[in-house]
């Protein structure tokens, strides 16, 4: 069974704050969702579905579920990191095609100024004794991956700052991105060292804020007023350290792109904006190289000299402003990768930095840590 | 530019069941690393089954303690001191996640020689790490 052409996204909301005070985590979960269904032209009624990771509160989807006055008969709370939300997107279109749901929601939200803790998932995790007593964090995780990219194939700082440049090129035209600043190559470089090779200015930025995006079976969507953005393709695969095989140099996107692609019947040269998931630099560089729009250790070479900018190189990406300026509600960025592709298709992106007759775009998050493990997973969208 | 190595307070880690022969070893001056009597392949971090053919004969095999910087990181702003995180692929083949130690962390560079040695962490658990051969 194949999902392609069986589901579409049919609403989105991203929160429009950066720093929130006074207001809960659920509120925040039902204020995006209210969002997404005013989008869409549905009510919580409509609603049969729903969708949620770990930054929901509670034990799984049922005490939001409870909160936000739904009646389901499916719910998924998939936790992958990050890139939750595409698993969940891909998740709820295939519900859709198996005929056990018709409109599904998926919320994120999260309090990322609150403070960011060392990673621990728990003291169960069968890594924890031979990992925690090292220090990692997601920081220096991430950083391994570019350390080892830049000595394996030649990588340097500048071509990374070139992502935090093109993102920061988009944002300055995104009234609600958290960083608003157009930055130069030599800004990121000459911002503080913090995990070698990693800068400041390699990271992304840290917010209070959410998402939410509405999937829907095709008879929905074309009852409603919207314009139609259809599922044609998703993949997912986790990638870990394969029992002591380490190899930092790819991700998990060398599975779930094929799968995902194959499925859309579309090439990389068929896309014609990419919301790359933008943890780090290092993340969009890898990322670009494994879902086929360069090659494998060319991701540098193919994000200098603007060519991620839109209107200006060959592959638009992130025109909200990203991760890397714009926002990262809860760190965890996937619900606005999914979000900025889908305004891409309706033409509803900022004029400055709306691409030309996009009719495909790619959507992909990178969650967990590129160091150790992480869930990958690629959406494929057309416009109808 | 130079960053010489410093001291950090380590918490003790959380040892599920199984993992305590390792950092008895530790605690003796010896790293182990789990081989699999079936496939022959070791592995890390060590499981009670081989993660490569499900085996549960696996044991626990002295490493000779040497091996290369897979990977590394120096972190400037996570941790009262910095401090140098990375991956070493031992002579056994695979590759563990430790610390670099004992050193200038400025001049570890990747492909480099290192020799495991141990430093303590709190609870009287001893942990392995690596510094310059």
């Amino acid at each position: 069974m194949s999902i392609r052409g069986k589901a579409y996204v049919v609403g989105i909301y991203e929160h429009p704050a950066r720093k929130i005070e006074n207001k809960s985590l659920a509120r925040l979960h039902a204020e995006v969702a209210k969002g997404a269904l005013e989008d869409a032209g549905l009510t919580t009624r409509d609603v049969d579905a729903y969708f949620c990771s770990s930054d929901a509160p509670g034990l799984g989807g049922i005490n939001m579920i409870d909160y936000l006055g739904l009646t389901v008969r499916h719910s998924d709370s998939t936790n992958t990191g990050g890139s939750s939300y595409l698993y969940h997107v891909a998740h709820a279109a295939e519900t859709i095609a198996a005929g056990k749901c018709n409109v599904a929601l998926v919320t994120c939200a999260g309090f990322g100024r609150r403070g960011t803790l060392a990673r621990d998932h728990g003291a169960d995790v069968p890594e924890g004794a031979f990992e925690t007593p090292y220090g990692p964090v997601t920081l220096n995780l991430y950083a391994m991956a570019a350390m080892r990219h830049m000595y394996q194939y030649g990588t340097t700082s500048e071509q990374l700052a070139w992502v935090k440049v093109a993102a920061s090129h988009h944002a300055q035209h995104n009234p609600n991105a958290l960083l608003k600043k157009v930055l130069t190559v030599e800004d990121v470089v000459n911002s503080p060292l913090i995990a070698d090779p990693l800068h400041r200015m390699d990271c992304c930025v840290v917010t209070d804020s959410g998402g939410a995006v509405i999937v829907a079976k095709p008879e929905v969507a074309k009852s409603l007023k919207r314009p139609l953005v259809k599922l044609i393709g998703a993949g997912e695969s986790p990638k870990g350290q394969m029992g002591g095989k380490v190899d930092l140099t790819y991700t998990g996107a060398v599975r779930s792109g094929p799968i995902a692609f194959d499925e859309a019947g579309v090439k990389p040269s068929d896309i014609k904006y990419a919301s790359i998931y933008d943890s780090f630099t290092i993340t969009v560089v890898m990322t670009l190289e494994d879902l086929g729009f360069c090659r494998k250790g060319e991701g540098g070479k193919f994000v200098m000299d603007g060519n991620l900018i839109s209107g200006v190189g060959k592959l638009p990406f992130n025109t909200d402003g990203g991760g890397m300026c714009n926002n990262h509600p809860g760190n965890r960025g996937g619900i606005t990768k999914i979000i900025e592709a889908v305004r891409q298709l309706r033409g509803e992106s900022h004029p400055k930095v709306q691409v030309r007759n996009c009719d495909i775009a790619l959507a992909h998050g990178t969650g967990g840590s590129l160091g150790t493990r992480h869930g990958s997973a690629t959406l494929i969208m057309e416009r109808e | 530019m130079a960053t010489p190595y410093q001291e950090r307070t380590i918490p003790a880690p959380h040892l599920n069941e199984g993992d305590a022969p390792y950092f008895e070893a530790a605690a003796q001056g010896k790293l182990l690393v789990k081989f699999c009597n079936d496939c022959k392949q070791y592995h890390h971090y060590p499981r009670a089954l081989c993660p490569f053919c499900f085996s549960d004969r696996t044991e626990w095999k002295e490493a000779k303690g040497t091996g290369t910087v897979y990977s590394y990181s120096i972190s400037r702003a996570s941790g009262p001191v910095p401090y140098a995180i990375a991956y070493v692929t031992l002579d056994e083949g695979v590759s563990m996640m430790t610390n670099i130690v004992d050193c200038d962390l400025d001049t570890i560079r990747c492909g480099q020689k290192v020799t495991v040695t141990f430093k303590p962490a709190e609870g009287g658990v001893v942990i392995p790490m690596f510094k310059p051969a």
